[in-house]
């Protein structure tokens, strides 16, 4: 039954080369292949599997088993375009086969109808840019059903009545409840708001071969030695594979697209992981190498006919940046609800999905979840309430006594896009390659310092309604690292101020299309994983109808 | 072994059936002994076991470490043999640090001696005198105050990387080399078993549903 994997030449001219594997890039592996194209993935990171999966802190946090290396890979960061950036590692993002999708919490939320139109809806907003997407919500709907029958995600319809409309309940019930989720959602409903189970991208069934969560208590930040979360790496690659189509190349480091005199793109140029020099070619090329690199990759592909960088003529790559804002409470309880077993979050509410801004006094909104998710290092280096000593045997006394009664209220929010908040190429600082290292220019703005600040009030008193008998929250401050990395590759109709039109084609180059998180026109409420998976499976669509009506020569 | 035997045994038959058992059948006997593999050295007897620190060094690491997390009733930074963890760090991916600790040992010793001039180095003095040692050398971390004109240059960085050197020793998973026997866990009360079915603790216990509390929530 098993299908030999197929290998490709670079010589060889494959209908797509695809760069990255992560959430976008492999459902258009997985799509693509099976609508019967030969597809090469090309993937900076390593191709690992569960067996290489641990519970080891030292190998995943210091050692960047799973994410980019700031050591090979420098980062600098600035607040705005004025200052000379500095070295900082600014940015994290998944780097093997399966991205970031191998790595992250798994929060699943849909975006909502009001994510797509509110510039319609708010205006203008001084000092940002928004926009409405050039589709809806409904044109997305079907896609969003599909990643979760198809990546597969837990949880219950119509539990909130914040919910956008959906033609088709969760395949799977929810994660059972966590200590956590017990204790904020009946605080949340004293409180009149209403919550409900977390849709969550890790299966609470067995499914499609892929066993179901064992509540191990290691899940963000680690790969799933299961298989149960549905990173692209156990739910798309598999499949992508099995076609005898797709060849998965890992190693890969993507950092120039060629074009031809008329303006076509025909392949990519990588280093191999001996740092030799290939070119892939292609009759197509999707590049799906997340917010920050997708944008890289472009400016660093000039030429003559591209002197701003491949897919610039609206000088919109790598502008926009949205993070995702983001505000953090803590309770210490009673007694041990031992949050450290299982995944990160049971309990969701969405009551300030949309606000008013006429009322709270700043535009956007967000949703709260009830998590923990500390390794018991973690915790002990970041976990503990302000003022507790740090070492000696008060430390270990706070240790003993808060581990198992801990838990976080998250709260994530919308990020405006401001232009000058953007990737581009530091002018000196270059990356073990010889290239020009990442540069983040970033300053939130001050609407969403606001609504942080109303945000982590809010947090305060459910954890007050919940009986904390401790609590404290993270101070609100301008961010300066980002992980959600969305907007940067603007989608849109006008070529004057986007990057890519509906169908992920670049305004400028007919044969290649950007999908990830760099196509959001707006952030939505802090979840963007979902939505980066429904466009990438409607993109597979739109590019393969382009292909099938001979409009790209794939 | 016997714990191990035990752990796996346990682990086994809450896993049931399934794949995912399988799988984990396969790994958890390799982990155990990655983890065994790694805490040979801190159940060895014999001296000359450290790869980096000499026993001076060695032995000046114990006594912070010991005074960072002290043992007490449960296991502290000695049981979870931190001092091992630490000598492989230095080897591994903390080998940036070596420096840091040499400076930094030394500075520590120096300490020691200016405030109790009968003792050479930190090691030797009591505990009492250790931890005013450390007090003193920790004065103004995390609150903004000045430090003591007596305490030397380098100290601070020292001690954060002690720190947190010695927090990975005593608590991350054993598979990374430390946290002996569990030592670590013992003191937070995480169960070292590999997999966990609800109820988790206090509050899931006896949950009745989200339905039912919903419902229980709008009669009211």
């Amino acid at each position: 039954m098993k299908q030999a994997r197929v290998t490709y030449k670079p010589s060889d001219e494959v209908d797509f080369a695809i760069v990255g594997s992560g959430a976008a890039g492999g459902v258009l592996a997985k799509e693509l292949s099976t609508n019967g194209f030969r597809v090469v993935v090309l993937e900076q990171g390593p191709y690992l599997t569960p067996n290489d999966f641990s519970h080891n802190e030292i190998e995943v946090f210091v050692r960047h088993q799973l994410t980019n290396n700031p050591q090979l890979q420098p980062v600098t960061f600035r607040k705005n375009p004025q200052e000379k950036a500095k070295l900082q590692p600014s940015v994290m993002y998944g780097r093997c086969v399966g991205g970031s999708s191998v790595h992250f919490t798994a929060n699943f939320w849909r975006f909502h109808e009001i994510d797509f139109v509110e510039h319609s809806k708010v205006g203008d907003i001084p000092g940002a840019n928004l926009a409405d997407w050039p589709i809806t919500y409904e044109d997305l709907e079907p896609y969003y059903t599909k990643v979760e029958w198809e990546v597969g995600v837990s949880g219950l319809a119509g539990a909130s009545p914040f919910d956008p409309s959906r033609s088709k309940p969760y395949p799977m019930p929810p994660l059972p409840v966590k200590g956590s989720g017990v204790v904020f959602e009946r605080a949340a409903w004293k409180l009149g708001y209403h919550p409900f189970p977390a849709p969550m991208a890790i299966l609470s069934q067995p499914r499609a071969g892929r066993d179901s969560c064992v509540n191990c208590g290691f899940c963000l930040g680690f790969g799933c030695e299961v298989g149960a979360k549905s990173s692209s790496l156990s739910a798309m690659i598999p499949v992508a594979e099995a076609t005898g189509r797709c060849e998965i190349r890992p190693n890969c480091y993507v950092h120039r697209i060629e074009t031809d005199k008329s303006g076509h793109a025909t392949g990519v140029v990588y280093f191999d992981r001996n740092r030799n020099t290939h070119l892939q070619k292609a009759k197509a090329v999707i590049v799906c190498a997340n917010g920050a690199e997708t944008p890289r990759l472009l400016l660093l592909s000039t030429s003559s006919q591209f002197p701003d960088g491949l897919a610039n003529s609206s000088g919109m790559v790598g502008k926009h940046l949205m993070p995702n804002s983001a505000a953090i409470a803590y309770g210490v309880f009673d007694e041990p609800s031992n949050d450290y077993k299982g995944f990160a979050v049971s309990r969701v509410f969405h009551d300030f999905y949309e606000l008013d801004a006429n009322k709270v006094g700043f535009y956007g909104g967000g949703g709260l979840d009830a998590r923990f998710d500390f390794t018991p290092a973690a915790f002990a280096l970041s976990g503990l309430p302000p003022g507790t000593p740090r070492w000696g045997k008060e430390f270990k006394k706070a240790l003993q006594q808060n581990f198992t009664r801990t838990f976080e209220i998250f709260c994530h929010g919308t990020s405006l896009p401001v232009e000058s908040n953007s990737f581009s190429l530091d002018p000196d600082v270059k990356d073990a390659w010889g290239l020009p290292a990442l540069r983040m220019t970033y300053r939130d703005h001050p609407n969403d310092l606001r609504m942080m600040e109303w945000m982590k009030d809010r947090a305060m008193e459910v954890l007050d309604a919940a009986g904390a008998k401790t609590k404290w929250h993270a101070p609100i401050e301008e961010q300066e690292f980002a992980v959600h990395l969305l907007g940067t590759c603007r989608m849109g109709t006008d070529p004057k101020v986007s990057v890519v039109n509906a169908d992920h084609r670049t305004h400028d180059v007919p044969n290649l299309f950007l999908c990830d998180g760099s196509s959001l026109v707006t952030s939505g409420r802090g979840q963007p994983t979902m939505t980066i998976q429904a466009l990438a499976f409607r993109a597979a669509d739109r590019i393969t109808g382009l292909a099938k009506r001979g409009e790209i020569h794939a | 072994m016997k714990s191990s035997q035990r752990e796996r045994r346990s682990f086994l038959l809450q896993m049931g059936g399934t794949a995912a058992a399988a799988w984990l059948n396969a790994q958890w006997p390799v982990v155990l002994a990655a983890a065994q593999h790694a805490h040979e050295a801190a159940n060895s007897k014999t001296p000359g076991k450290f790869e980096l620190l000499t026993a001076e060094q060695a032995r000046q690491v114990q006594a912070i470490a010991c005074q960072i997390i002290p043992s007490d009733e449960l296991p502290g930074a000695r049981e979870a043999g931190v001092v091992y963890f630490i000598d492989r760090a230095l080897m591994t991916f903390a080998s940036d640090a070596r420096p840091i600790y040499e400076k930094g040992i030394g500075a520590v010793n120096q300490l020691t001696s200016t405030k109790y001039p009968e003792r050479k180095t930190f090691a030797d003095a009591t505990a009492a005198q250790q931890e005013a040692v450390l007090t003193e050398l920790t004065a103004g971390q995390g609150n903004g105050g000045a430090r003591p004109e007596i305490v030397p240059a380098d100290s601070e960085d020292f001690f954060q990387t002690i720190r947190m050197h010695t927090i990975f020793g005593f608590l991350a998973d054993p598979s990374a080399g430390g946290n002996k026997d569990y030592s670590g866990w013992k003191v937070v009360g995480r169960d070292p078993a590999p997999s966990f079915s609800p109820p988790y603790g206090y509050y899931d216990k006896g949950y009745p549903g989200w339905q039912a509390v919903k419902a229980e929530m709008e009669k009211k």
